[in-house]
Order: C-alpha cells, then structure tokens, then sequence
C-alpha cells in the first residue's frame, strides 16, 4: 500500500460526491453541482471522471481506463497507473472483465451488465452553451423544460450542411425530462445509452455530475423529417472485419494510403483473438494478444 | 344623427403663466340624417374648434356631442375609434399618412378597416381616384409627394370611400378647379341621399348654397362676440 | 367586452426612487396604446412591468389567457408566465442585437419560438419562417444568413417576424424605430401599420417620438417621474394637450 488514502481522495470529498452521484441518479440527466477538487492533472485530462471513479471505486474492483477506445494512450495509462498506485485495485484492458470503467469519447463495443459502472470524462456537461452563453438562463430553461433552444442547434446544421451535421456530443432527452451532453460520444454510440450498467459523468473544471440510471430511456433528438441516425464510417475494419464497431480512420503512408480500424482496441482484439481477419489484418497468435 | 348640446370649450396654457382662455360656450344644434349643415362665421369664431370637437379631436370642456349613440364629449377613447370607423368621417384640410403607402392603399384603408374585401375596397377606391381625376399613374405613388390640389382630393376620395352615416368636411371645395369642384359637391349630395348627416366648413359660398339645407354661425357660440 | 389587458396599481421602486408609481389603464383587443415620455420618466420600467420582465412592488397585471380568462400575470407562477412570454406576447427590443440570437441564421431566430412550442418538422418550420421573412420584406435567400450580416433595419424586420410568428395577441416594444434612419423608420412604420390590422394585434409602443405615436397608436398615455400625467385618443393629446407637461412635450417638436 501506499501513503495516499484509498483512491487519492480524503473520505469527506468522496462522501460528498457519493452525494452528488446518488442525487444525479435519482434525477436522470440533471447536471448537480458539487465541489470540485484539484486532482494532480490538469483540467482536460478527466479530472471529473477521475474523481467520480475515485468516489465509486471498492478495494475488491477491477478498473480498465479507455481514450477514444483504446486503452494505451498516454492519458488511458496515466489514470489506470493512478489508481493501480493509490487504491490499489485490480487493472484490466478487457471490458468484460471490469467492474468500473472510465471513459473519454467512447462507450465500448461489448454491451455492459448490470454489474459495471461506466464513468465519462465530461468536458462541457450543458448541452444549451453553444446558444445560450448564461448559466442562469439555461438553468432555468432545464428547469422549466424550455429546450426549443436545442432544437434551433439542430435547425442550424440541417440549413447549413443538409442534415444534422452534429456528429459527436449529440444531445439526448433522459427519462422525457433533462436535456443532456452524452459527453463527446460518437453519436454512432448514442443508441447504446439505453443500457444495463450505471452511467456516471463527471465534469470537473465545470464542476458538476449527472447520471443515468441503467436501463433509463435516452432519446436522441431529431426532427420528424430529418431522424436521428447512429453513423459510422460506410467500411469494416480492416483488421477484424467488424462492419458493427465504430472505426478510426488512419493514414498509413504518403500516398494517402487508409486504413479502417475498431476505435475500441479491446473488441478488435477480442475478436482477432478468436479468428476474425480484416481486409488488411494478419491473424495473430494466442500468445502475441 | 347629431346632437350638440351645450358644449364649450377653453384652452388652459400651462406653459404661459396658466392664461385661461375661453373659446366656446353653450354650442347647441342638431343634425339630422340626410341633412348637410354648413358651419359660418368669421376667421376665429370657432368652426374648425367646433368640428374638431365634434370628431373628438380637442376635449370638451363640458355639454355633449352625441353621434350614433355615443356622447363624444364623454367617451372612452376605443369608443371613439370605433366612432370614427364605424359611423364618422372626416375630410380635413390635411391629409396624414404614413409615408410610402401607396394612394390606393391610402383611400381604400376606411373600406379595410371595417371589414370589406381587399378587391372590393381596391375597386371602390379606383372608382373614387378616377372620379376625382387623380391621374393613374399615381395611384401606386405615396400622396405625400403630391401637390395641394392633388392631395386635397386624395383626402376627399378617402372621406368618401366609406358610406359614413355622418360626415364632416372642412372646406372640401378649397383649392379645386371647376371640375372638381362639381365632383366633390356631386358627391356631397349623393352622400345626403343615402341619408348621411353633414356638418361642413364651406368659403365657397356657391357651394354651400348649393348643398347646405341651412346654415349656423359659430359666432353665436363664442364668448364675448356673439352677434 | 373583456379587456385584454387589465393593469391596476402598478408601482415600481428603486430604493426610495420612483420608477413609476399608481398606473392603470385597460387595454381592449386590437388597440394600440403609445407610451411617451421623456429618458427617466418610468415608460421602460412600466413596459418591463408589464411583461413580466420586472416584477412591480405593487399592483395588477391581469392579461385574458386562452384558457381561463383574466389571470394577474404578476402572482402567476413562472413557467406560465415565460409560456405566455413566447406564445401570445412579443417583445420587440430597441436594439435588435437585445431581441435576436445574433450567431443564429435568420431562418433558425424566426423559427425559435415554433420549435419552443414544439414544432419538430424541420420542413414545415423552413417554410414557416420562408413566409415570415417575406412578409418582413426581407429575401428568401438571406434565410441562412446571419443577423450580423443585415442592417440595422433588416435587423429589426427580423427581430419583429421572429416574434410574431407564433401570432401573439399582444406585442410590447421599446422604441422600435430608435436608431434607424427616417427612410428606414417609414418602411418600419408601414409594415407594423399592416401587420397590427392584418393580425388584428393589441400593442403598446414605448416610445419619445411623437411622429411614431401618431401614425401607430390610437391611444395615448404621457408619463412623466414616473406618475402619468395624461391619457386620451392619440390625436386629442397630441392637438388639445391638457396637462403642463404635455403642452410642453409637443410644443417642444421640430416641425417639418
């Protein structure tokens, strides 16, 4: 063990986000205030997902980390080494494996249980900040429901590209109450908010959190003649050959040579793992996953 | 149709030292409908004050003005708009619209406010226009670009759009030549046919001879020159 | 008939100032009532009083909702009265740029109030706020520009669609033609002429031009440190001034 108290945070703190989190789960979708701590990382690498996973994690958890899906990117491993090193707790790259996960951008392939918690990095949690610049004004509109606001966003992307152009962040309706930032999803993974685990989004620098409850109803919004639409990239992944993940688009050489892959490294090498073979994959061997 | 009875009027000026200075007292006359009664008297006797009164226009000290039910003297001011919609016309000596309205729109506005169709209330106004010999390629122009005559007669084919049941003309032969002239007074007598009752300034003796069925001095309703 | 809007008593305070004090009047359907005064004379807190943007220290603000009648919009609970905010009144600012989304197209400002009752047919909104704009004499193709890209006079054309579009019952404006040229002012004069026949709309028109009070409303409230000194037909206050005041107010305008 360590010097730190369990998952860095005093007991205090983490019982006042406790708070914070059982009051967001009983009001789906509204964004509660609570007191944001300095974390020993600058805004912008999770520090609200960071201490909402350090308000909810248990000595006996097994916690993976991923950023845009994978789960090797420097900020990924910076937080998995964080809590390895203060609490202590068991770390996994498998998703199924994981009793907590923390999350920037991507909600996993693999549909989660009822067992898991999903913890989002929350940059800017109010869906209404593009058009309304007042905090007091869009706290009133989420407490009178007045969200035409959030429909002239959608008008606007409609007018200027001929559809909703919004492709992350895409705004829900949680329970036919509270408007909410899915955070910056792909709006490909909004579908997916209808699920079985606990979601939690922490935002720090904004100092709030909000949550879905499991199976809470989240509706994208939309209008009658121009519907929501779940997109991904029209191409499987050229390793796995998934056509049903979400893929990052990478420019392989000079000559604009591209190459589709699952952004949710685990999935893809799950499913090269069991014999899938992309386009432009190489079936790997047991011992080299 | 109208009834004066007992009205004056005096003009308090507040900003030279409070002067009080009366104007009129006890005007009473009636009119009735179908009657043209034409307004004389000499410059400053009252009669552009008298009709003004009639039409709302300045306040009456006291007494009453009662025309189609309704005791100007005394009414709410959407009675009164409704007064001058429904029941009272005015033709002054100055036309007053909003600039950039076509003079089409101008004299057919009395027709579309009390609900006519937009054809019909065009139609009427056209006729009225050509009547009164306003040439049509003016029509779509704004009147306030228009000479006096021109004007004039803008604001009589106004006055004349709607079958107000009581009229008041304050010197509607002014300034128009002969043709005109006789238009004007054709239409001040088939408006008496229908039954309207006229209260009118006329200079123009002929013309009031013409079709005033009698006449009444305002000198007799001011004080300290009455007759 | 029942008025459509009913104020008694209203009074605002600055601390011990007044912002206006003691006003009631009744206004019936298809009215149009000018407010003139001077700077300071309490016509833009009485407005802001009305409209629910202030909340006067006393007195009654009794509006005839669709629904049940003559309701005090004072003691009304909020939601409600942000309802009628953008359903049947309209607030035309004085300064565009205070009544639009300037970052907003013009076609997604007139279209903000439709889908805040909610319109969700993207095609129908388009066409709604098409006709709007014409109706405002400004182009069809404009409706994906920005306001930052219209003129002043645009700008307050555009402001104006945007709240009638919901065919309010009642418009509220602040000085609606300050700041725009005389050209300008006459086309805007014109067009709001048109739009409160057409729409049978009530309004009342803050304003401290008495030009724009005479061709707008047909009645008259002169207010003056707050109290109001003098009510009547447009005309009659504005030929046969009876208050002081007023004397003074209209003697004091330029004559063309």
């Amino acid at each position: 063990m360590t010097d730190y108290n369990f998952a860095y945070l005093d007991e205090q703190t983490k019982r006042m986000i406790r708070r914070a989190i059982l009051k967001g789960l009983a009001i789906p979708g509204y964004q509660v205030p609570f007191a944001s701590r300095e974390m020993p990382m600058p805004y912008g690498w999770g520090t609200g997902g960071v201490q909402v996973s350090a308000a909810v994690l248990m000595p006996e958890d097994t916690f993976k980390v991923i950023d845009q899906g994978a789960d090797d990117t420097t900020n990924a491993v910076s937080i998995r080494r964080f809590f390895q090193k203060t609490a202590g707790v068991a770390v996994t790259e498998a998703t199924a494996k994981a009793s907590v996960i923390q999350t920037r951008h991507r909600i996993p392939e693999e549909d989660l249980r009822e067992d898991q918690i999903l913890v989002y990095q929350v940059p800017i949690p109010e869906p209404l900040r593009f058009l309304e610049p007042s905090e007091v004004e869009t706290r009133k509109m989420h407490s009178l429901e007045e969200y035409g606001l959030m429909h002239v966003k959608l008008y606007e992307d409609i007018s200027q590209h001929g559809a909703i152009a919004t492709a992350y962040a895409y705004p829900v309706k949680v329970e036919g109450r509270y408007v909410m930032d899915p955070s910056p999803i792909p709006k490909f993974d909004n579908p997916k908010l209808e699920m079985a685990a606990i979601q939690l989004f922490g935002a720090g620098r904004e100092q709030r959190i909000y949550a879905v409850p499991p199976y809470s109803k989240v509706v994208s919004l939309d209008f009658e003649d121009f519907p929501f639409e779940a997109s991904k990239a029209d191409h499987p992944c050229d390793l796995c050959g998934a056509t049903d993940s979400y893929l990052d688009e990478l420019i392989v050489d000079d000559d604009g040579g591209r190459l589709f892959m699952c952004s949710d490294t685990d999935y893809c090498q799950g499913r090269r793992a069991a014999g899938h073979v992309g386009a432009q994959g190489v079936p790997i061997e047991e011992d080299a996953a | 149709m109208i009834q004066v009875e007992n009205l004056s009027k005096s003009f308090t000026l507040h900003n030279q030292g409070g002067t009080v200075i009366p104007v009129m007292e006890g005007a009473a006359f009636d009119v009735a409908a179908g009657e043209c009664v034409g307004l004389i008297g000499a410059s400053g006797a009252g009669k552009s004050t008298l009709m003004r009164m009639l039409y709302g226009n300045y306040l009456a000290a006291s007494g009453h003005v009662r025309i189609g039910g309704v005791d100007v003297a005394t009414a709410e001011p959407r009675e009164i708009l409704a007064l001058r919609r429904e029941t009272l016309g005015y033709v002054s000596q100055f036309l007053r619209v909003v600039p950039r309205v076509s003079t089409l729109d101008v004299v057919a506005e009395p027709l579309l406010r009390t609900g006519h169709a937009l054809d019909a209330a065009q139609a009427r106004a056209r006729e009225l226009l050509a009547r009164l010999n306003i040439p049509e390629r003016l029509w779509g122009l704004s009147p306030t670009t228009f000479s006096g005559g021109e004007q004039q007669r803008v604001n009589i084919a106004r006055g004349f759009a709607y079958d107000y049941p009581a009229l008041l003309l304050d010197e509607p032969t002014a300034s128009l030549d002969a043709t005109n002239r006789e238009v004007v007074l054709t239409l001040i007598e088939d408006a008496k046919a229908r039954g309207a009752a006229i209260v009118g300034i006329f200079h123009d003796e002929a013309a009031r001879d013409r079709v005033c069925d009698r006449v009444i001095d305002a000198a007799a309703f001011t004080p300290g020159m009455a007759a | 008939m029942t008025p459509l809007l009913q104020v008694e008593g209203v009074a605002k305070f600055y601390g011990a100032r007044v912002g206006c004090t003691d006003v009631s009047f009744d206004l019936y359907p298809g009215e149009v009532m000018g407010i003139v005064g001077e700077s300071g004379s309490g016509k833009s807190t009485l407005l802001n009083c009305l409209a629910g943007h202030l909340t006067p220290d006393a007195g009654a603000v009794r509006f005839d909702t669709k629904t049940d009648g003559l309701r005090d919009t004072v003691t009304m609970r909020e939601p409600e009265r942000r309802m009628l905010g953008r359903t049947d009144w309209a607030f035309v600012h004085q300064h565009a740029r205070d009544g639009l989304r300037m970052n907003v197209s013009a076609g997604g400002n007139v279209g903000e109030r439709l889908m805040a009752v909610g319109a969700r047919h993207y095609g129908s909104i388009r066409d709604t706020a098409t006709d709007w704009l014409g109706r405002v004499e400004i182009n069809a193709d404009r409706i994906d520009d920005r306001p930052t890209a219209f003129s002043g006079g645009m700008q307050q054309r555009l402001q104006i669609a945007r709240n009638l579009v919901t065919g309010p019952r009642l418009v509220f404006m602040d000085e609606p033609t300050g700041g725009l040229d005389v050209s300008v002012q006459a086309r805007l004069l014109d067009l709001l002429r048109g739009l409160v026949r057409e729409m049978g709309l009530s309004a009342i028109i803050v304003t401290h031009d008495l030009a724009v009070v005479r061709l707008l409303a047909d009645r008259l409230m002169v207010m003056k440190d707050g109290h109001v000194v003098e009510t009547g037909l447009t005309d009659q206050v504005l030929d046969d001034p009876q208050h002081a005041y007023t004397q003074l107010l209209v003697s004091s305008v330029l004559q063309v």
